[in-house]
């Protein structure tokens, strides 16, 4: 299914744990040390420093531009170091996380009760995701060097659904289908 | 004697360096095919496929597999009868600063633990030195994720508790992980020695070839009933479900406290990156 950003409640209606997406339009790049600073400026009833609202976060830091490339690397990272601070930017408004592996209850919950959907992407494919990334700009902390906070046009970027507002769990669900059970439990 | 000349290490280590995160060895690139070709789950099947696009493309356009281009992990082998007039700490670290700047790799490094400051060359490296005998110097270059590394863990486990609290400790370890450390994994296990020294064995383990076997026997059965096991959890590849969650188990052992039954599990993505020289 192809998607959108900024996302509409439409799409998240949509999207189901299990859909493969391709995703086009604008993404705000953010990992460890970007959320820590973003939640921070929440806390204090600050600005931040782009409009979270209806947009989606990719977990990334990438490797440095070659020379003639756009992007570096950049395949997700895990995503469960965000689950601190991910309610926090739900409940402000984002509505969309691409990253690499399960979260935690608290953040499902968010996910359900904000209408929002967490993206699996494939950790360690970086090389093939950096090329529907086609245009970036560094918007945010740039001291934190590929922790900064990037915005990039992607076109086509292909994600999984993982979490949907319906309280689907693609990896909850997938495990337990391919999981061979010849204990006595 | 034979003298080794700093230019030498350095040029190494950059090249290595460079190397680790553009080529996929062959015998992981194998294992990514054997696993594409025993997954069951078509969307296991759909990401391991583009695993290995991933790994061609990095290879063929020299840019790094994976965004994560890791700590770099160096095991320095020096020869009794080798001559150096110089710190090779240093020189191994000018190396890593070298490859990370010349190759485009990410600097993932922070000055301390706890106020996390980027070195912004990804230097320091961790390096692990053994004297053997020789004139030569044998280094082993490791570019390890971050992902995969935040699944590993020591545990001092009782005799007691044996080759069953041994496979129990495995199996909970991989199947909580998931996806986080980017399966197809290998699981490196290192039995035995002390707490740091099942550590180093665990870490030595990730290293050998995939299509290795241990010589011990005991470790030689429990590297294939553990890689059985694993492939039991229904993981999979990136944790999306399916058949393939590990590549291979290798396990590492070393004689231990009549108390002591030290159990070291250090995880490696799919994109096992490393090189070998003998300088």
């Amino acid at each position: 299914m192809k998607i959108t950003t900024p996302l509409t409640d439409e799409t998240i209606a949509k999207l189901k744990a299990g859909d493969k997406v391709l995703i086009t339009g604008t993404i705000y790049t953010a990992r460890d040390a970007a959320h820590l600073r973003l939640v921070n400026l929440i806390n204090e009833n600050k600005a931040l420093p782009f409009d979270i609202k209806n947009q989606i976060i990719y977990y990334v830091g990438p490797t440095p531009a070659k020379p003639g490339q756009v992007i570096g690397s950049a395949g997700p990272t895990t995503s469960y170091r965000m689950d601190p601070y991910a309610p926090t930017l739900l409940k402000h408004g984002l509505r969309g996380m691409i990253g690499k592996g399960d979260r935690n209850q608290t953040v499902k919950d968010a996910i359900k009760k904000y209408k929002a959907v967490y993206f699996g992407a494939v950790g360690g494919a970086a090389a093939l995701i950096s090329k529907s990334i086609k245009k970036v700009e560094l918007i945010a902390y740039e001291d934190l060097g590929a922790e900064a906070i990037r915005k990039l046009e992607v076109v086509d970027f292909p994600a999984l659904v993982v979490n949907d507002i319906y309280g689907n769990d693609l990896i909850i669900d997938n495990i337990k289908k391919y999981k061979v059970d010849d204990k006595n439990e | 004697m034979r003298y080794i000349n700093r230019d030498i290490i350095v040029e190494t280590v950059e090249r290595l360096c460079i190397e680790a995160n553009y080529n996929i060895e062959d015998d992981v690139m194998e294992a990514l095919n054997n696993s594409l070709r025993n997954e069951i789950s078509p969307t296991g099947k759909d990401v391991l496929s583009q695993i290995i696009e991933n790994d061609l493309i990095a290879r063929n356009d020299s840019v790094p597999m994976c965004q994560d281009t890791g700590v770099v992990i160096v095991f320095l082998e020096i020869g009794n009868d080798v001559h150096i007039d110089y710190d090779i700490y240093e020189a191994i670290n000018e190396g890593v600063r070298n490859g990370y700047n010349h190759g485009y790799l990410r600097k993932s490094v922070v000055r301390h633990p706890l106020d996390r400051v980027n070195t912004k060359d990804n230097t320091p490296a961790v390096i692990h030195t053994k004297l053997i005998s020789g004139d030569k110097i044998n280094l082993l270059i490791a570019a390890k994720g971050a992902g995969s590394e935040n699944m590993s863990l020591v545990k001092m486990l009782t005799p007691a508790e044996g080759i069953e609290g041994v496979k129990d400790l495995v199996i909970d370890t991989v199947f909580n992980a998931k996806g986080k450390p980017c399966p197809p994994i290998i699981v490196g296990l290192g039995l035995g020695g002390t707490f740091e020294k099942s550590a180093l064995l665990a870490k030595e383990a990730v290293m050998r070839p995939i299509n290795d076997q241990s010589p011990d026997p005991i470790a030689r059965k429990l590297e294939k009933d553990l890689l059985e096991e694993i492939n039991k959890l229904g993981v999979g590849p990136l944790g999306f479900g399916g058949t393939q969650t590990a590549l291979a188990v290798k396990v590492n052992v070393y004689p231990c406290h009549i108390a002591s039954l030290p159990v070291a599990i250090n995880i490696q993505c799919h994109a096992s990156r490393h090189k070998k020289i003998t300088i």
